[in-house]
């Protein structure tokens, strides 16, 4: 019997603020150890929460980019339970009136091959919910530290229904939710620095049944490829019992990327029971329609969305649109290079190529990239007027990632430009024919491709520098002779 | 509503993570099996339709901008800690 | 000359202060030798900070003088240089906050409350720690971790609770005038119980914001003072809205004293309410004659008295236990021991630490009402009870409004009974829970509430007269209040300590 995969995800993002979710107390990563509190962080006695609007905005603007439905209310509950890093010991978050239901995430599977493009699919949501993240046990010898500085952060968590098949549709939900989380400036998702937690509920059944399977829940998903090796793992696991006569247990898993080996979490003593209640101390919320549209109003373009365009209007292929539109800053570079040169093509072969490679080569960013748009339109340009030749273009271009100069500073400078002295054009053509009479008489008689001969001596007289296109020419002239 | 002897006492002590003596709980018991069985009167109470109440006052959107202010100092943070190491609170080693 | 001191009104003593006839510094010191001359028999104090308070009323001498010579008459600014005591579950920075708690026996909470904040800013002396039944549950001060707090009238019986030490005080002349919380009653039974005024605000009027939580969507602060009009200066200088409470509300704060002066002159003719529900069985004999006393007197001032119907009173009580005990135990889950509070010395792992700390750190009344909270939320409960409270709330807060539609106020006893005998009520906490009749549906409807002097019992007990408002009319209902007062000397009376 073959079997699939029933996976639901959920993730914990957090959302990019200035302040925390319920006090403005700065929220960040990075800093020692509980210096980002205040008496509502910390839950001192007497101390209240006020929410962040921002961080509404924010979901809002999730919600809109997944194409969800914005509840027109929502309210705030209590989640009761006890841990040395929940300050309050209990959690707010939203129980039964998410800010977001419904919609979805558009993934594109791995492809036959990397420069093919994938299957797309859509993975339905559950609901989006903001709520905030809890302080961080860090482990001693005997003891547990405690540092409150993560705690109250705004955190949003995005909740799958149970339609990923595989652990390869999960790294590409996941893969597809971080770029536009990114893309809507929501979140950064660095899971390193635990900005997006992934859970997963993983169950199987015999393929083309309906009934769900026991689900495992696996924890401890902390990178990308963990998601995918842990899924993995845990479905064959899940196979293996089964097929082995077992049954799979109701149970959490923890998965060690490290060891690559997954084992059940001890089973909690008592069942859970958060004793979910309305905060008394925060007022619901309520969306309205001018609220919705002033979100949508800063929402950018979807990345999948952009790349059919740029391959469309463009004619972009895919193979440069996968690398320049998953990043939202390389893909706005490449729009204003395209807009300036005209020449969109070209343009995002040199972004995704050279300025990609060079970047990469010196640890930069974009940013603080010297070459801009208006130096690679400059630079297609150049070489669509024929000012320079591509190769020499390569050299352009190294020359400006280095000194940020305009291309055709730099081409003045070095001396690049394309070979022009057609005297002497004429006369390596000249001594190329004579020097193979065989193929003259070919292209005379009518082989067209003979021409081709000449071209490299020509080539090789003028150090690369002359223009292919008045080689070609000036061969015609003198063949027709 | 259910019956009052439904207290569930040691699993509700156990939610609230109280560690209750044999005489409390058979004190609490039987004082809180008293009460419960007085609110029982609001099961007389026809409340059909009746919105809940969860603020005399309701408002919505109340919030704050995003603006950060100074917190705590770590020595303020930590100033009430029952035990403390690395400007951390201390707590017996969590197993999770 | 130190007693007569101590047993001025704000308004008196702040003429007093402003002509130069007496600074706040003497007056603070009159205040701090009348409390060690009393207080112990009376126990109203926690704890006080004899320095900081001084240091407090030297630098309001610094500002009065300051202003005078810049030519500032300083008026408006009624509390500059008042000691007004605060109950111990109202944060000031850099004091002890323990809410009568061995949980919270050495906490020091580096924050001000907003109310302390605002008082700080009118120029008053935030003065002592005032005990209370511990996390401000009960209606004696008998559950407080440390002391049970006396009645200044008799000092075998309680002074009501849970702001017991904040009526003691002012009543023993250990304050000017004091801050209390309400979350139930715990201002205006107190107040009554020891011949104070007591005030409990509409909810949402004062900023919650520093006041250790009880019941959040109950609670709220008010004032104590000896009259009407020192309640309404005290209001005055703590209400508003405050951006770091969701639950206060965006309404200017009016100038209540003069409001309620210009009310006097209208000579404006009210119409009160009498609730026939809570004239029935329990009330003692002489409270309730006192009350109909005050009633004719109301009625000798051309009011229209009417009897008015809240059909859902005999719920509120229960309803009040669901919702005051669901929102206590989630409220009270961050007392652990962790990051502040008493860790048990016994605590070997992490959950011992809870289990154990809690089961130190509060006292019988505080785990009994987690107890009760924690399983009206548990799973399959939760509609049972903390929901169908909910919806019964509703039905409650509508007879006020409707009853609200025929008069401007409504009179009721403030406590079925004058103050009772320590101990007598505290091995059953639902004959305890029952005292608060007439002054829980209040806080369930989230309405203002004030309780005034109306007479004593033949054996010298205090009796209070609660007069309940509209939703933010706490203008028109001080203006009732003092109403009745002015024709009446109740609260000039001294207790002989
Ligand atoms: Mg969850
Ligand atoms: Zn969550």
């Amino acid at each position: 019997m073959t079997y699939e995969a029933v996976i639901g995800l959920e993730v914990h993002v957090q959302v990019k603020t200035r302040s925390k979710m319920f006090s403005r107390v700065a929220a960040g990563y990075g800093h020692p150890e509980n210096t980002l509190t205040d008496p509502v962080v910390l839950a001192l006695p007497g101390t209240l929460p006020v929410m962040n609007k921002e961080a509404l905005d924010k979901v809002i603007k999730a919600g809109l980019l997944l194409g969800c439905e914005i509840a027109p209310e929502c309210k705030w509950d209590r989640k009761n339970y006890f841990y040395p890093d929940s300050p309050k010991n209990y959690q707010i978050s939203q129980y039964d009136q998410p800010l977001c239901r419904g919609g979805f995430v558009e993934i594109e599977l791995p492809g036959p091959a990397r420069n093919v493009m994938g299957e797309h699919k859509r993975i339905s949501l559950t609901r989006i919910h903001l709520e905030e993240d809890v302080g961080k046990l860090n482990h001693a010898e005997a003891v547990s530290l405690v540092d409150f500085n993560r705690a109250g952060t705004p955190l949003m968590e995005i909740v799958s229904e149970p339609v990923i098949r595989s652990a390869d549709e999960a790294f590409a939900y996941l893969t597809a939710l971080k770029t536009i989380m990114v893309y809507g400036g929501i979140s950064d998702c660095d899971m390193e620095k635990g900005q997006l937690r992934c859970d997963a509920n993983i169950s199987i059944r015999p393929a083309g049944a309906t009934a769900l399977g026991t689900k495992v829940e696996l924890k401890n998903l902390n990178s990308f490829s963990f998601v995918r090796d842990g899924i993995a793992l845990e479905v064959s696991r899940q196979v293996a019992v089964v097929q082995a006569g077992g049954t799979v247990v109701q149970e959490t898993r923890d998965y060690d990327g490290q060891t690559g080996e997954s084992k059940s979490l001890r089973t909690k003593e008592m069942a859970h029971d958060y004793r979910y209640f309305p905060d008394p101390d925060l007022m619901p919320v309520q969306v309205g329609e001018e609220w919705k549209s002033a979100v949508r109003a800063g929402c950018p373009e979807l990345p999948f969305d952009k790349q059919r365009r740029f391959q469309k209007e463009y004619g972009v292929p895919y193979t440069i649109t996968s690398v320049l539109v998953p990043d939202r800053e390389l893909s706005d570079f490449f729009e204003e290079a395209a807009r300036l040169c005209g020449r969109p093509q070209a343009a995002g072969n040199w972004i995704a190529n050279d300025l990609l490679r060079e970047l990469g080569a010196a640890t930069l960013g974009l940013a603080q990239s010297k070459v801009r748009p208006a130096h690679v339109a400059g630079l297609v340009r150049l070489v669509e007027e024929g000012a320079i030749l591509s190769n020499a273009a390569k050299e352009v271009f190294v020359d400006m990632f280095r000194t940020g100069d305009p291309p055709g500073a730099v081409v003045a400078r070095i001396g690049l430009g394309a070979q022009t002295d057609l005297g002497e054009l004429e006369r390596w053509c000249r001594e190329a024919v004579a020097a193979n009479p065989k193929s003259a008489a070919d292209f005379k008689a009518g082989k067209e491709s003979a021409i081709n001969a000449f071209k490299g001596p020509v080539m090789r007289a003028a150090k690369g520098r002359a223009d292919p296109k008045r080689v070609d020419e000036t061969l015609r002239r003198l063949l027709a002779q | 509503m259910p019956k009052p002897d439904d207290l569930r006492l040691d699993h509700v002590a156990n939610l609230a993570r109280l560690a209750l003596t044999a005489e409390e709980k058979e004190r609490f018991a039987a004082q809180l099996g008293d009460v419960l069985a007085y609110v029982q009167q609001l099961n007389e109470v026809d409340v059909s339709g009746i919105e809940p109440t969860a603020h005399a006052f309701p408002v919505v959107n109340v919030w704050a901008e995003d603006v950060p202010e100074p917190g705590l100092s770590v020595e303020d943070a930590l100033g009430n800690a029952p035990e403390k190491r690395d400007n951390m609170f201390v707590v017996p080693k969590v197993v999770e | 000359m130190s007693e007569e001191l101590c047993y001025s009104t704000i308004s008196e003593l702040s003429g007093r202060l402003g002509r130069g006839e007496l600074s706040a510094v003497e007056l603070m010191r009159a205040v701090i030798a009348r409390t060690k001359e009393v207080d112990g028999r009376v126990g109203a104090f926690n704890s006080f900070d004899e320095g900081d308070a001084l240091a407090q009323a030297l630098a309001s001498d610094g500002r009065r003088a300051k202003a005078r010579a810049a030519g500032a008459d300083g008026r408006g600014r009624h509390l500059e240089g008042i000691p007004v005591g605060i109950k111990d579950v109202i944060s000031v920075a850099g004091q002890p906050l323990t809410a009568s708690s061995r949980m919270l026996e050495n906490f020091v909470s580096p924050y001000d409350a907003t109310v302390i904040r605002k008082l700080k800013e009118a120029g008053a002396t935030c003065w002592g720690r005032l005990n209370l039944d511990e996390f401000a549950m009960g209606s004696s001060t008998e559950n407080s971790a440390f002391r049970a707090t006396s009645n200044p009238w008799d000092l075998e019986r309680v002074p009501g609770g849970s702001s017991g030490g904040s009526a003691a005080a002012v009543a023993a002349g250990e304050a000017v005038a004091a801050l209390g919380s309400d979350t139930g009653g715990s201002i205006r039974q107190p107040a009554a119980l020891c011949n104070v005024v007591g005030l409990k605000p509409t909810y949402g009027r004062v900023s919650r914001y520093g006041l250790i939580a009880f019941a959040s969507s109950l609670d709220q602060i008010g004032a104590f003072a000896r009259s009407v009009e020192d309640a309404a200066l005290v209001l005055g200088a703590i209400a508003g809205h405050d951006c770091r409470d969701s639950t206060s509300v965006r309404k200017d704060v009016p100038d209540y004293v003069g409001g309620m002066a210009a009310l006097a002159q209208s000579g404006r003719r009210w119409r009160l309410g009498i609730p026939k529900e809570y004239f029935g069985g329990g009330l003692d004999p002489e409270v309730g004659a006192a009350v109909q006393a005050a009633i004719d007197e109301y009625r000798g001032l051309g009011c229209e008295v009417r009897e008015v119907s809240l059909p859902h009173t005999k719920y509120a009580i229960g309803t009040y236990y669901i919702i005051a005990t669901a929102e206590c135990s989630s409220n009270l889950a961050r007392y652990d021991g962790v990051r502040y509070g008493s860790r048990s010395k016994d605590a070997t792992d992490a959950l011992d630490i809870y289990f154990k700390s809690r089961a130190e750190g509060f006292g019988p009344e505080v785990k009994r009402r987690i107890i009760l909270g924690t399983y009206v939320l548990s799973s399959g409960y939760y509609d049972a009870y903390y929901l169908r409270a909910q919806k019964v709330r509703t039905l409650i807060r509508r007879d006020f409004l409707e009853a609200f539609t025929q008069v401007d106020a409504i009179l009721t006893p403030t406590s079925p009974t004058p103050a009772f005998r320590k101990g007598e009520k505290s091995a059953d906490p639902l004959a305890m829970y029952l005292s608060d009749i007439y002054t829980i549906g209040v806080n369930l409807a989230g309405l203002p509430g004030i309780s005034i002097p109306c007479g004593f019992t033949r054996g010298g007990l205090p009796i209070g007269l609660q007069a309940i408002g509209q939703p933010f009319k706490e203008t028109e209902l001080l203006a009732i209040a003092g109403a009745y007062e002015g024709r009446t000397d109740w609260r000039t009376r001294r207790p002989r300590l």
